[in-house]
């Protein structure tokens, strides 16, 4: 979201487990290391119509335990390069998660919204007032924590770091 | 209201007097662990503008993922790592050979009572066995820590696992492990603190109990705490590189999940493919073909895991069908294994036993499976492709339960051989 709050977008809507197997395949772990590169494999063993069809501020709703499995990376930029705006889901495997805020890439933990939204209708995030709103009506989920704002509006856990870095170095 | 372990500990670090499920902290860990994934954390090190690492006494690097290297690509990843080590003075590295990272930062006394671990490596849990808050981080996070010194946490719920009762014959920790992940599912602590509590733990020496806390991730744990007692005191003695101070949960402390289990009610179990939470009693599918038995990793590779399966193996034959690979978690442990005669059993059995660190358990090399092929395995992942290739089966199993299966060519209770 690069510090904008609101984000309007139509739904991709997936299930339970989806691992980060089928979100960056492993075969490309190694082969494809430019994120520029990265979106246009994104998904491709979960819905292969995604990665041409993905919009900017699009939004995935999933079911518990997106992005279980292998901690890399890759299955978070592919998605953020891809112009994605936020992830609603019932429950997020931890650590993508954490990448997921690192990367500037609004995770939402909204199990009563995911229930309501159907596949391709359009919605309304509100990050830092924590609603969602859809065709169902509104919901609200724990908003994003104070602390990991400041990393979002940096755009990102890297020029968030080179910034406190410099800022260090300033200082001494 | 009592505070659980991780709200204990992780206020403690935050210099807060508490912390609640939910909140976030600023904290600096008292060790920074990566292993081969050390070269590209360096890269992005870089693009964040670091040039010199926050404290290089913080930090370990163990090479153990793909380790001799398996090729130049390999080769040069840790040429890189050895470079920067020796430019910023980090003294805690262990070159290949040692062992798994998991492993050595236990035997090296470096995963102490009340301190924090965090690793660019999903089973840092692992070092919840000596009583230590650890928790796996993706790469960028761990050189965000090399930059400032600090990382966020959000402070997680904890559960509260309580075993009595005692292990019947045959039955190991790992089996206790897969019962529990079974019961609660892979998804079923997701982000959540994992205590284990009871006279069961209690009872256990260091090397089963660190089976629990290796297998906590696979329920989607952030963290895993086996309380430190008088075994885990002995036991760092003479190895522990600092003075620690061990933290314990209150009695009256809120967890979001309590569970109780009894020991003595369970058998081998099996993880069947492709996921650990995919979990049935041995009996229930016994006589199942396998073309590998694998002995090792950081869940099963320890001196009495290998004695195990030496038990099961001396004066017998691995079936003319089946490999077996045993691979020692660490140095210290392959040469116990050679003074105690378990080497001489594993190659008089027919088994390759191979140098220390992760083998094929993430399928780099060093016995990975063909197209079409089963392994059982002590490792802890069965997710499809774990060892290589997409079209091969893994089952997750006791070091008996392996050794035995590797004798008959088949999954084999052990007690069936004798």
């Amino acid at each position: 979201m690069d510090g904008k709050s609101i984000i309007r977008g139509r739904v991709w809507k997936y299930g339970d487990n989806v691992n980060t197997d089928v979100i960056f395949p492993g075969k490309y772990t190694y082969t494809v290391s430019d994120p520029i590169e990265m979106p246009k494999y994104a998904l491709e063993d979960l819905d292969p119509h995604f990665a041409d069809g993905v919009q900017p501020n699009d939004i995935i709703v999933a079911g518990t335990n997106w992005g279980c499995g292998s901690s890399r990376e890759q299955a978070v930029t592919c998605l953020k390069q891809s112009g994605l705006g936020a992830i609603v889901a019932k429950s997020f495997a931890r650590i993508y998660y954490r990448n997921c805020l690192n990367a500037a890439l609004p995770a939402l933990i909204c199990p009563d919204a995911v229930d309501a939204i159907g596949n391709g209708e359009t919605i309304e995030i509100d990050v830092a007032a924590g609603d969602v709103h859809c065709d169902a009506g509104t919901f609200t989920f724990q908003p994003v924590p104070a602390a990991v704002i400041k990393i979002f509006e940096a755009g990102g856990l890297i020029p968030y770091t080179r910034k406190l870095l410099d800022k260090r170095r300033g200082v001494e | 209201m009592g505070q659980t372990f991780a709200e204990k500990i992780l206020a403690k670090k935050a210099g807060l007097k508490r912390v609640i499920p939910g909140e976030i902290v600023e904290i600096t860990p008292d060790v920074a662990l990566s292993h081969d994934n050390t070269a590209p954390i360096l890269g992005i090190f870089k693009k964040m503008g670091g040039e010199k690492v926050f404290n290089p006494d913080m930090h370990a690097i163990i090479l153990d993922h793909a380790t001799p290297a398996p090729s130049t690509k390999h080769a040069e990843n840790h040429r890189v790592i050895r470079d920067f080590v020796r430019e910023q003075g980090i003294p805690y590295f262990f070159d290949v050979g040692r062992g798994i990272c998991h492993q050595v930062l236990v035997e090296e006394g470096l995963a102490l009572p009340g301190e924090v671990v965090l690793g660019s490596d999903s089973h840092t849990p692992h070092a919840g066995v000596m009583g230590a808050f650890g928790a796996g981080i993706g790469r960028s996070e761990m050189a965000s820590i090399w930059a400032l010194g600090n990382l966020w946490l959000r402070v997680p719920e904890s559960v509260r696992i309580a075993v009595h009762g005692e292990l019947p014959p045959w039955v190991m920790a790992k089996d206790l492990a897969l019962h529990v992940i079974g019961d609660l599912g892979a998804d079923g602590a997701i982000y959540m603190s994992v205590e284990w509590h009871g006279e069961l733990i209690e009872a256990l020496n260091l090397s089963q109990r660190a089976v629990l806390s290796n297998m906590t991730a696979e329920m989607g744990a952030k963290s895993s705490y086996l309380p430190p007692d008088q075994k885990v005191f002995d036991y760092l003695d003479d190895r522990a590189k600092r003075a620690y101070e061990p933290i314990y949960p209150d009695p009256d402390a809120d967890y979001t999940i309590v569970k109780e289990y009894d020991a003595s009610t369970i058998e081998p179990m099996i993880a069947c493919p492709h996921t650990v939470d995919n979990v049935r009693p041995l009996s229930d599918i016994a006589g199942t073909h396998i073309d590998q038995a694998f002995i090792g990793t950081c869940t099963n590779g320890r001196l009495e895991d290998l004695a195990a399966a030496a038990h099961v193996l001396s004066d017998k034959q691995i079936a003319d069908s089946t490999r077996m690979i045993v691979i020692p978690a660490s140095s210290q442990v392959y040469k116990q294994a050679l003074r105690k005669g378990y080497i001489e059993t594993f190659l008089s059995a027919g088994a390759v036993v191979e140098s220390p660190g992760c083998g094929p358990c993430m399928g780099n090399h060093m016995g990975v499976p063909a197209v079409g092929e089963v392994t059982i395995s002590s490792a802890n992942r069965n997710f499809r492709g774990r060892m290589g290739t997409k079209e091969s089966e893994i089952y997750l199993a006791n070091p008996l339960v392996v050794a035995a299966s590797a004798v008959a060519g088949a999954i084999t209770h052990p007690k069936d051989l004798e």
